[in-house]
């Protein structure tokens, strides 16, 4: 999803929007407002030109949207709810006009950041304003005043956020208090709003009716409807042609015969709920897209086929002229609302299309509707919905929403008239697939995993409220029988059930117990000798630093005048920003950066990390090893290359590692240094760590220094290695010494790359072969 | 001209105190012949007073006059007369004379002194209209200001007081200067002979038993002491550690969240998070390109999970959504460490000896493809728990959740359903916050799926309970950081490192 005001003008360009949204109908509409739509064009201009400089603007407006799994949401989110919040506050406060360009963006973010970090500041507005919805889940925005006439029931704002909270629905905002105070002052304004955040899988409340249904259920002011198909005089016709496959071969279809056309908040429903599928569960059109038509303009029975772009012409929606699907593409290539959807289909040999029995052409899926069928609200009376699809699953669900959703407006409420659809094997069948799943749950489960001792009556009761019909089961005593409403497909599973009751029930009110599982808390041992050894780095005077784990290519490795072996580090496919490109194969770069952003600290500057780096790894399932390292940077007028290797002695003092002085010497366990080349490193001022380990000891293995080489010639050598006597047994006392890391002075090409200016010192080794 | 040394100065006030008793004015004490009348011999002098009074041998105030000096205006017009006089001088007497134009004027006393001098001249009543210009009006004013100036000259004050001072000052003819000098009297332990006084007490002084009859200086106890030159662990790892000392206090097993890599198939797939899921799109997921794809996981495994996402199984009818190997395949930076306690359950569930009960969590870094700002960075740390046993409760989940909470702080917890692709049901978990009024979201948790468990080979009666949240957020919180980057990454500011008090966490936020 995208920012707010991106998202706004989606309601501008809307392909399925069947109609002639007549001008008069959104005069209170903010998008209607000059300036708002200058801004909103301004935004989007930005964003398609530079996304990125936007995305960071705008980031926490929409930025977070969409990925955080639904669930286990981060700070990040709480962040931009707030931001989000703010943004909108200190526009309306200051009556600052909306912003027109990037620049403006960013500055009133700016601002309001250096606003935020007053807790006072956030209170007020938290009174005042409720977090804008930008989560994971879809918002809406319905009518309050119908709302609550459905509702049966004025709600102070308070009463309706809790109402909200217990059934599962976020109040985001109440736009009641703008309204009033933009009134008293004369102001035109919308009529005051709602705006609700909706689980992301819950879509039938993605529109004021399906909503206030089914709060009306879960307040137990109507039973559950039964959604039926009517049985018409003649039914219509939709032939589905082998052509259309395998491009887009799902095809369903309902017409809702109103019992008067829609008003004009009805019709704007409408458009909207698609819209919501649109971006959501039909993933910008590419699953399934939806048409819908003035069923009296056109006449069945209809055929769905692909066809040569080049023989299809149409006048589109809000277009007079004709044009042929290959010019379209032209036409929509630049339009910022429609371009995005054509390469769904754009290389496909034949275009999707959908004709009536007069050749008059319905809708090109995933693009345009055509301008003869449009939907006139006020005039409009029977509908005629197409939906086609990638995804038969997402199709039916589609399908279902759309037309369940508005069947309370049919002559007969809730009854649809089907239309058949014949496939291109000659199989038929009716659309849309109406029939309640019918499924059964265990009352036995259902009060074992909420902690009730509810009976089944009970807990039919509870399911009721949740639009679910149930009733214990005649042939099992433990068994309720229940039929999933196609208004319901995120129910599953059993648990899914079992869920709704305990909501039903109020997750506030279930009995609370500690669970009595017996366990003994244990370390990862790894972490345990990380904490030690990082206690001991604090106690010993270094300040503890927290670089990122993702660096650039040249931080890893050029800037520390290291090659890349190939294979090595982990390179990222589509990092936001050259900042992320690899996964870090050493700590020193960020420790390095971390100096470099704290040059105003008193010298001598003493800092230490003991983190994860990681490896490419071919012979594991994740293809990458994390190894355990420490590593510490000193800065001051000289290296200080003695203190640095005073850490080091320390460190393997406290884990009680005998120094050994140097490679010849006899001791069995230990650890010394020795020159080595290393070009990270001023020459002559750069040491290999070595480590022997205890005798019959298999330490960790430390982090590789290249590629790790599966090839024969390496197993050749292994083996050879193997068979060959044990040097050990020879009596060379370091034919087991592993080097487990360097230090020295680091080398002034290093220092220039990072920007320092003052001599360091380094140190970085692998903790996990101390273990 | 040389001050006084501070001994000389100390003996003239211990002795011309104990001659006089006091001393009313510390400018009258007199060295060699010479009044300590300077600004210097004065602060030498303070010196001296503070040493001993510290010794309570005296006891001083100070006082402080003003006197004031003539500006560079103020001096001119001590010389040459104010500017009214020369206007007046430069006129005729009427009728013995042309009178004087403005312009005239201007040109024989130059702009700026017709300027003041004629008005103020005029207002005297000295000087008078004639025609087109000034004649005088009087024979012999007397220069009054010129007068005042010359007596603020010689004595640096003038005996009509402020009235006159104020007005003078106003003009800019003569400007203040503050004096200070102090009056002394004797202290309670006055003496003339000064006692050496000891600063600290030292080795020497305990070997040779001096320290008994020393006296020592007294301690400004206002100051703070001396900065600790140790080093100091990162806040938020602080933070970590009161997690983990949670979570070991409650039983719980640390997993080994050393793996940043995952593929999709452990990072979405086997957690039951469809393949057509927005947060898979590449926008929000870290993908890898080198190394280019994971082996394959367990076959049987992987065909388990493949089934419940494409057909169903386990009493769920599953997404009936295509699923790809190929996407499963992907690498990619874990977007959640619910990545590794899929992998936990996994063995937990093949461990040799088959499912035991266990309490597990971890806290460490996870990757979300963030363009990084004030709210945002491409990684933070989760924090995440679950427990897994048989016949586990919603409403052990919410008790587990209070009493967790309590030990952070949070008392007064409420839950809102909430939806979540691995978790059901899924909660978040609110908790009242009292500095911000208001209920804000702390946690998110839930019952894992069965179409998550099951497949793993969990027994059907085994549930699990989980719940996350982040370790940024809790720290920002607590220390009021509204800048993200200033607490993780290496624009973290050092100083503050060393200076962020400790986190007491069962103490609640302010």
């Amino acid at each position: 999803m995208r920012p707010q005001v991106v998202r706004a003008t989606r309601l501008v360009g809307r392909r399925f929007n069947s109609s002639s949204s007549s001008s008069s109908s959104s005069s209170s509409s903010p998008l209607n407002n000059p300036n708002v739509q200058k801004a909103v064009e301004g935004a989007q201009k930005a964003y398609n030109q530079t996304a990125a400089t936007v995305k960071k603007v705008a980031g926490p407006l929409g930025e977070r949207v969409g990925s955080a799994l639904g669930g286990y949401r981060e700070p990040l989110v709480y962040n931009s709810k707030v931001v989000a919040s703010v943004a909108k506050q200190v526009w309306q406060a200051e009556k600052l006009s909306p912003p027109l360009d990037t620049a403006v963006w960013a500055r009133a973010y700016s601002q309001i950041w250096s606003r935020a970090s007053n807790l006072g500041y956030w209170r007020d507005l938290l009174k005042t304003g409720a977090w804008a919805g930008l989560g994971v889940a879809p918002t809406i925005t319905v009518d309050k005043d119908e709302l609550y006439r459905r509702l049966e029931r004025e709600y102070t704002t308070h009463e309706f956020d809790e109402l909200c909270f217990d059934f599962g629905v976020e109040l985001d905002e109440d736009t009641t208090k703008d309204v009033e105070e933009a009134r008293a002052k004369g102001l035109p304004t919308p009529p005051p709003q709602l705006k609700i955040e909706i689980p992301a899988n819950r879509y039938d409340l993605l529109c004021l009716e399906g909503l206030a249904r089914s709060l009306r259920i879960f307040l137990q002011k109507e039973q559950p409807p039964t959604y039926t198909l009517s049985v018409p005089d003649k039914l219509q016709e939709v032939y589905v042609e082998a052509s259309t496959s395998p491009l887009r071969p799902y095809f369903a279809s309902a017409i809702l015969r109103l019992s008067r056309p829609m008003n004009q908040l009805e019709y704007e429903s409408f458009i909207d709920l698609q819209d919501k599928l649109h971006q959501n569960l039909c993933r910008q059109r590419k699953f399934v897209a939806i048409g819908t038509h003035d069923l009296d303009t056109i006449e069945g029975p209809f055929r769905y086929m692909c066809k040569d772009p080049k023989k299809i012409k149409f006048a589109p929606l809000n277009k007079d002229q004709e044009y042929t699907a290959e010019e379209l593409m032209g036409v929509y290539e630049t339009d910022r609302h429609l371009g995005r959807y054509l390469n769904i289909i754009r290389d496909a040999p034949a275009y999707p299309i959908i004709y009536d029995s007069k050749d008059r052409v319905l809708s090109m899926p995933p693009i345009i509707n055509s301008q003869h069928s449009k939907i006139i609200a006020g005039k409009t009376k029977n509908i005629f919905i197409d939906t086609t699809a990638t995804d038969k699953t997402k199709l039916d669900i589609v399908i279902n929403m759309i037309s369940t959703m508005f069947a309370e407006y049919t002559e007969i409420p809730f009854t649809i008239e089907p239309v058949k659809i014949i496939m291109p094997d000659g199989s038929s069948h009716l659309s849309p697939p109406l029939a309640p799943r019918p499924t059964t749950a265990s009352s036995s489960y259902i009060n074992a995993a909420t902690g009730l001792t509810h009976t089944r009556e009970e807990i039919c009761t509870l399911l009721t409220r949740m639009s679910l019909t149930a009733s214990p089961s005649t042939s099992d005593a433990d068994a309720l029988d229940v039929q999933v409403p196609p208004t319901r497909p995120d129910i599953l599973h059993e648990c899914d059930i079992m869920e709704d009751a305990a909501i039903a029930y109020g997750f506030n009110n279930l009995p609370q117990s500690m669970p009595t599982t017996n366990t003994v808390a244990k370390a990862f041992p790894v972490n345990r000798l990380g904490d030690l050894i990082r206690k001991e780095c604090a106690m010993a005077g270094w300040i503890e630093a927290l670089p990122l784990i993702l660096c650039s290519h040249d931080e890893n490795f050029a800037w520390l005048n290291r090659p890349d072996p190939g294979h090595y580090a982990i390179h990222l496919a589509n990092p936001k920003s050259l900042e992320y490109q690899v996964v870090r194969t050493s700590l020193l770069p960020g420790m390095l950066k971390t100096v470099r952003e704290n040059k105003a600290l008193a010298l001598p500057m003493k800092i230490f990390e003991c983190s994860d780096v990681a490896i490419q790894d071919p012979k594991s399932e994740r293809q990458s090893k994390n190894y355990r390292r420490l590593c510490a940077v000193y800065m001051d007028k000289k290296s200080g290359f003695e203190v640095t290797h005073g850490l080091l002695d320390r460190v393997m003092q406290v884990l009680g590692v005998p120094f050994l002085e140097k490679r010849e010497s006899s001791g069995k366990y230990g650890y010394y240094i020795a020159s080595s080349e290393d070009p990270t490193y001023l020459p002559g001022r750069a040491a290999s760590v070595y480590y022997r380990p205890k005798p019959n000891v298999q330490p960790t293995e430390p982090t590789p220094s290249g590629p790790s080489s599966e090839g024969p010639l390496s197993t050749i050598a292994s083996t050879l290695k193997s068979a060959l006597p044990s040097s050990a047994e020879e009596g060379i006392p370091w034919s087991r010494d592993i080097i487990i890391g360097s230090l020295g002075i680091l080398h002034p090409t290093v220092l220039n790359n990072f920007e320092l200016t003052r001599p360091c010192s380094s140190l970085e080794i692998d903790v996990e072969p101390l273990l | 001209m040389s001050t006084q040394s501070p001994e000389s100065i100390q003996t003239l006030v211990l002795q011309t105190l104990s001659a006089n008793g006091s001393i009313p004015d510390s400018r009258e004490l007199i060295v060699d012949g010479r009044a300590l009348n300077t600004p210097e011999d004065q602060g030498a002098v303070r010196g001296v007073l503070d040493s001993l009074q510290s010794k309570e041998m005296i006891e001083y105030k100070q006082i402080t006059t003003t006197s004031f000096t003539l500006t560079e205006e103020g001096k001119t017009i001590n010389e040459n007369g104010s500017h009214e006089i020369r206007v007046w001088k430069v006129l005729p007497v009427k009728g013995q004379g042309e009178p004087v134009t403005v312009q005239e004027l201007q040109k024989l006393v130059g702009p700026d002194v017709a300027k003041v001098g004629q008005s103020r001249a005029f207002k005297n009543k000295w000087i008078a209209k004639d025609g087109a210009g000034f004649v005088r009006a009087v024979s012999s004013p007397s220069d009054e200001t010129a007068d005042q100036l010359r007596e603020i000259n010689e004595k640096g004050d003038h005996a009509g007081g402020e009235s006159v001072t104020k007005e003078l000052q106003k003009r800019k003819l003569i400007q203040p200067k503050k004096h200070i000098h102090y009056s002394v009297t004797k202290g309670s332990k006055f003496s003339t002979e000064v006692k050496q006084l000891e600063t600290d007490l030292t080795a020497d002084m305990l070997q040779s038993g001096a320290w008994k009859d020393s006296s020592f200086k007294q301690y400004n106890f206002a100051a703070t002491g001396q900065p600790t030159d140790g080093g100091a662990l990162h806040p938020l790892l602080k933070v970590r550690e009161e997690f983990r000392n949670i979570f070991f206090d409650m039983g719980f097993t640390e997993m080994p969240t050393n793996r940043f890599v995952e593929s999709a198939f452990w990072n979405f797939d086997a957690m039951f998070v469809p393949q057509q899921h927005p947060a898979r799109e590449m926008q929000d997921t870290f993908y890898v390109k080198d190394p280019v794809k994971a082996l394959q996981p367990d076959p049987e495994y992987y065909e388990r999970v493949r089934k419940i996402h494409e057909e169903g199984g386990y009493g769920s009818i599953g997404y009936r959504a295509p699923f790809s190997r190929e996407e499963g395949e992907k690498l990619v930076l874990r977007t959640h460490t619910t990545a590794v306690s899929t992998a936990m359950l996994y063995e937990l569930a093949n461990q040799k000896g088959g499912f035991k009960p266990a309490k597990m969590y971890s806290i460490d870094r996870v990757f979300r493809n963030e363009t990084a700002d004030a709210t945002h960075l491409a990684e933070f740390h989760q924090v995440e728990g679950v427990v897994a046993d048989y016949n586990i409760t919603l409403g052990n989940l919410i008790a587990f959740m209070q009493e967790f909470f309590a030990k952070t702080g949070n008392h007064k917890l409420r839950f809102k359903p909430a939806y979540n692709p691995y978790t059901e049901p899924s909660m978040e978990v609110f908790s009242w916050h009292e500095g911000l009024g208001k209920w804000i979201e702390i946690a998110n948790s839930g019952i894992f799926r069965p179409e998550m468990l099951e497949p793993m080979g969990l027994p059907k009666g085994v549930r699990v309970l989980g719940w996350g949240m982040s370790l940024e957020r809790p720290t920002m919180i607590k220390y009021k950081i509204s800048d993200i980057r200033t607490l993780v990454g290496h624009k973290t500011d050092l100083d503050q490192v060393k200076k962020r008090p400790a986190v007491r966490l069962e103490k609640g936020d302010d």
